[in-house]
């Protein structure tokens, strides 16, 4: 016969009650750990999404001269003739301290040709690289898989007249069109696409590259610290963020998770209540009981044991049961937020189901404080008096 | 000096006008081994005396002293441990937890004490056979009569070795017989060596203890010893004897 003897038995008499303050901490740990485990997700799930936009940093060279585009009309006095980035320098890009975060790196050279009489702009790139980049590419026919091959945008296919299997003739070297993009409804629809090599062949750009493109994986490395990081490594390199797209994806899910801490906080709170209400009427109703044990000798410290004991172990059934709550939840709410697509998989989380545990634990002691002091501090004769 | 020794014990309740006084100035000193019962009408102050004695009741004012240490005079935990280690209660209602074995019951003193599990368990087995117990220790309170809860509730009282029993009523819920059987057991524990202080309302059973104290308004009204207690109930039993001789006369005429 121990202290945990006694509070085991008491548990299994008392079990509506016992019941209670678990379903009490249960609801608000589930909530906790589903809001969390929700807002976990809907990141993953948005930054898979993100991905998806593809580059979302974009490297140019640093230039004293003003773009004079809007719109998409060229108002002349940029682009062509600012210097180029050296390509070994970019290199130096997978030395940064968020290196593992760069999903893609696409280097692309840039320079003007005429085909058929009619000027076009040329763009040199990794095809590989593109189908990272840019996922929402559709090509009508096939990818160069060979230096020699190049795919047409749209409107250059059009103006031009030249669909996939053509040959086209640049600067006097003959090349297969393999496939001509369907419409993206971006600047990729007027150009030429040749394999990076080629292109700086042709443009006589060896080793030269007019931008970058870099997809990062923003899940756990904020964007501006990437850019940053870049900057400091390529300094010949001006490093912008697609900011529109990072800044605006980020702050709703920060305005989510804000809201989601506010939720969590208030069931917790409420939850905590039940615990303390609860305990307060275990006390009372156990008050002869507690008159007994300190006649027995009982000192006040394990009057407060009893108490706390019986609420940590509750607690802790209620962390384990809230946790796989809150897990199980999040799998059918996952999809409603996720718009089903089926990228984030809720799985086993080690770190949040012990935090859970504790967390649970630590509030169910904390709840259960007072009505332990008040247990504690009953006097004796008083107690026995409620015989 | 006694081995108890209480010294002009004073428990009042409320303030001002509203002051109740429940002990109103007690002397009392009780020898190791001696049986002693307190009797009196109800609101005498018997069960307060009695949880004063217990070291559960702080007087307003006096000094209660047990084996010459000052009681109140020690802190919340020192005087736990001093119930723990020197008392026993039996309470009129036994108290027995219900979710818990009679053996679990009896063992609850221990669960504060660091022992072995199976010492615990035989020292509760071993109370339980004092009491007449020891074939039910898996059973729960409410699967034995009255009389055998009381019982449980004495091995309860001695299964930490007290070298007091504190009795409130303890035969007050049990009938005549019952009621004698228990008294016969705590009877036997006080040859054995243990203090017993008993309240009761019953001269039947008072007359098992060796000294009686009377006690009326707070104070005590009056002391008898085994001798005494033994010639009053003799004058009360030739009174008795007497007044039936006379009815029956009457009766006759």
């Amino acid at each position: 016969m121990t202290l945990k003897n006694i509070v085991i038995s008491n548990l299994r008499r008392r079990k509506a009650r016992a019941l209670f303050v678990l379903v009490g901490l249960l609801i608000g740990v589930s909530t906790v750990v589903g809001l969390i485990s929700l807002v976990k997700e809907m990141k993953s799930d948005m930054n898979h999404k993100l991905e998806m936009y593809g580059a979302n940093i974009l490297i140019v060279p640093k230039t004293e001269n003003l773009s004079l585009t809007y719109g998409g009309m060229s108002l002349g006095g940029i682009s062509f003739d600012m210097q180029e980035i050296r390509q070994e320098e970019l290199a130096k890009i997978k030395t940064i301290k968020n290196a593992a975060n760069v999903a893609a790196v696409g280097l692309m050279v840039l320079g003007p040709i005429t085909v058929g009489g009619h000027r076009i702009l040329l763009a040199g790139i990794d095809f590989t690289a593109a189908q990272i980049l840019r996922p929402w590419w559709s090509v009508k026919g096939k990818m160069p898989t060979t230096e020699d091959g190049v795919i047409i945008g749209s409107e250059a296919s059009r103006v031009i007249g030249l669909t996939a299997g053509d040959k086209v003739t640049i600067r006097g070297r003959e090349f297969p069109v393999t496939g001509v993009l369907e419409t993206t409804g971006s600047q990729d629809d007027g150009l030429i696409f040749a394999p990076l090599a080629s292109a700086q062949g042709i443009l006589g750009k060896q080793g030269r590259i007019s931008l970058v493109e870099v997809a990062a994986l923003c899940s756990g490395c904020p964007i501006p610290e990437m850019v940053k990081q870049i900057s400091a490594v390529l300094p010949s390199g001006n490093v912008m963020a697609i900011q529109q797209v990072v800044k605006g994806r980020m702050e709703t899910i920060g305005h989510f998770q804000k809201f989601s801490y506010g939720v969590s906080a208030l069931v917790l709170l409420v939850g905590c209540l039940m615990v303390l209400v609860t305990m307060m009427g275990s006390v009372r109703e156990r008050t002869v009981e507690i008159g007994i044990f300190r006649a027995m000798g009982f000192r006040k410290s394990h009057v407060l044991r009893i108490i706390l004991l019986e609420a940590g172990m509750v607690a802790a059934v209620a962390g384990i049961a809230g946790y796989l709550a809150g897990l199980g939840a999040t799998r059918l709410l996952l999809p409603l937020f996720t718009e089903g697509q089926g990228h984030a998989a809720v799985t086993f989380d080690p770190v949040m189901a012990a935090a859970a545990f504790l967390a649970s634990i630590m509030l169910g002691i904390a709840a259960s404080l007072y009505p332990a002091l008040m247990a504690s501090r009953l006097d004796p004769n008083e107690a026995l008096r409620a015989l | 000096m006694s081995y108890i020794d209480a010294e002009n014990l004073v428990k009042q309740y409320g303030a001002g006008e509203a002051t109740i006084t429940a002990v109103g100035g007690v002397d009392l000193g009780i020898d190791k081994g001696e049986f002693v019962a307190i009797m009196g009408e109800s609101g005498s102050g018997k069960s307060t005396l009695l949880s004063m004695l217990g070291g559960l009741n702080s007087p307003t004012s006096g000094r209660f002293l047990v084996d010459g240490v000052d009681v109140y005079a020690l802190t919340s935990d020192e005087r736990a441990d001093f119930r723990r280690r020197s008392v026993g209660f039996v309470f009129q209602n036994f108290h027995l937890l219900p979710y818990l074995t009679l053996a679990e019951n009896v063992m609850l003193p221990l669960a504060i004490v660091k022992m072995g599990k199976q010492q615990k368990l035989a020292a509760a087995i071993d109370a339980l056979a004092r009491v007449g117990l020891p074939d039910k220790a898996t059973r729960l309170p409410n699967q034995i009569s009255g009389g055998e809860q009381e019982r449980v509730a004495i091995a309860r009282a001695i299964v930490n070795h007290p070298r007091v029993i504190l009795a409130d009523e303890p035969t007050g819920n049990l009938d005549t017989h019952t009621g004698s059987e228990i008294m016969k057991l705590l009877t036997t524990l006080n040859h054995e060596g243990i203090t017993v202080i008993m309240v009761t309302h019953s001269n039947e059973y008072a007359r098992y203890a060796r000294r009686l104290i009377r006690l009326s308004d707070g104070r005590v009204a009056d002391e008898e010893t085994k001798l005494q207690c033994s010639q009053s109930r003799r004058v009360n039993a030739d009174r008795t004897q007497k007044r039936r001789k006379k009815s029956r006369k009457k009766v006759r005429l």
